[in-house]
């Protein structure tokens, strides 16, 4: 009844107004269910006073209007300058981090093939060395050798000689003791010929 | 204050101004236009002062909704569309501005009154026409032949399609002021049984704690709504912006 009752005096008040309102205020009727107590000027709902139309279209066509300037020739151009310095900045430190990092791995690149032949050269100075030591090793033993074999066989060619030579005195002492057993034995001499006749004949044995 | 809901709405002449018999009068509709200008333009151009690369969380308030509207816009309408953006972004803005300053209380709402909005719908529909035309000629007239459609049926398909463009203005215009008004209306009615029914002594104040809850919630949900219907309107005229820039796409 609330609503019957404000429609009712909805669609008297409009019915005055503005032809081109009244389907609009009749549509939206239900929102205005709150009686009118006629204390406003026009009485029609306020949103649909037409009187002041013009009014509302001509201060909305200048404020929309200068917002509308405003946001074009300032704010937006500001903004996407501030956006795009923004992404020009960050594509920038980025290439500056590639090309830094580009660097670092030359350097990188650079310092292992240093360390690489480093090591080569190590390697083969090591080599060469041990290479050295082994041959000088090896010559300084054919040299001890070569020495110790000549002191060996100096040394067989004197205990040759030194048994030779004693082979040679063995006859000269057995003629010697023969001769002094015998004249001990007899009291007779013999004669060296004799003796040493006798020395070979045994020695033959 | 009066209990009348739709006092909020009411129209006063703060300058009267007559131009050739017809009321140009500055109004509290007129200042809160103004205010709205003053307070949108003034934010985003005091927070993007300091133009900084990083920015701070003002200026970052300014880059999201730049960069809001503009994924909208290039999503909706393509890359050629973003020629377009300026008027996009001041709509958005403008509607959320307006909209946002109405939830002060005893501030007038500006997208309250069925003459903007329906100003800002025909200010896109006209664009979308002018430029269509001037863009394609009659050949922007292949909007309303959708492709694949039989030819018998073409005639009703065509119609179909010439009523709904029609309709556009108006649902645009509809849409964002009936929201604003059935929300400030609804906000009024609840916040004026809290003050009528804590009148009746104890019980009524005991009685009044219910809309009083139903008053924070619904201000709640006209913050949403608030934003919502500015993104709505927002996001309509970049598809409507579609249409003008790539028509017989649909």
């Amino acid at each position: 009844m609330f609503v019957t009752a404000a429609y009712a005096q909805q669609s008297t008040t409009t019915e005055g107004a503005d032809a081109h309102d009244a389907p609009a205020a009749g549509e939206v009727h239900t929102e205005t269910g709150v009686a009118h107590e006629g204390e406003h000027g026009s009485g029609v709902f306020p949103p649909f006073d037409s009187t002041h139309f013009a009014s509302q279209l001509l201060w909305l066509a200048i404020t929309f209007g200068l917002f509308y300037l405003l946001m074009s020739k300032v704010i937006i151009p500001r903004i996407g300058g501030i956006l795009e310095s923004r992404h020009d900045r960050i594509a920038r430190d980025l290439d500056e981090a590639s090309r830094m990092k580009g660097e670092a791995d030359a350097a990188i690149a650079a310092y292992e093939q240093d360390l690489a032949n480093a090591k080569a050269k190590g390697h083969s100075i090591a080599e060469a060395a041990r290479e050295d030591a082994k041959g000088k090793a090896s010559a300084d033993r054919a040299a001890v050798e070569a020495e110790l074999a000549k002191k060996i066989s100096a040394a067989e060619t004197r205990i040759a000689d030194i048994k030779s030579k004693a082979l040679a005195d063995v006859g000269a002492i057995a003629e010697e003791t023969a001769t002094a057993v015998v004249k001990q034995l007899i009291g007779g001499t013999v004669t060296k010929t004799e003796i040493a006749a006798a020395v070979k004949a045994s020695a033959g044995n | 204050m009066s209990n009348d809901p739709t006092h909020q709405f009411l129209i006063n002449k703060i300058v009267p101004i007559e131009i050739g018999g017809i009321d140009f009068s500055f109004t509290n509709a007129s200042l809160f236009m103004v205010a709205t200008v003053g307070a949108a333009a003034g934010f985003l151009y005091l927070t993007t002062s300091q133009r900084g690369v990083i920015p701070t969380r003002m200026q970052s308030v300014s880059e999201l909704s730049y960069e809001f509207i503009a994924s909208m816009l290039r999503e909706g309408a393509g890359s050629h569309g973003m020629k377009f953006f300026p008027m996009v972004f001041s709509l958005f803005m403008f509607i959320l501005t307006a909209n946002l300053l109405g939830m002060f209380p005893y501030f007038f709402t500006v997208t309250s009154q069925i003459i903007v909005t329906f100003a800002l719908a025909v200010f896109v529909i006209g664009t979308v026409l002018l430029y269509g035309f001037y863009k394609h000629g009659l050949g922007f007239l292949k909007l309303f032949v959708p492709h694949g459609v039989p030819g018998a049926l073409l005639p009703l398909v065509v119609s179909i399609e010439v009523i709904s463009f029609l309709s556009r203005p108006i649902s645009l215009s509809v849409r964002l002021f009936a929201n604003m008004l059935a929300g400030h209306i609804t906000l009024k009615v609840f916040a004026g049984f809290v003050a009528s029914l804590s009148a009746f002594g104890a019980l009524g104040i005991g009685g009044a704690v219910l809309p009083l809850l139903m008053t924070v919630a619904l201000t709640g949900l006209e913050f949403l709504v608030a934003f919502l219907q500015a993104y709505v309107f927002a996001v309509l005229t970049c598809m409507y912006l579609n249409d003008a820039v790539h028509p017989g796409s649909h």
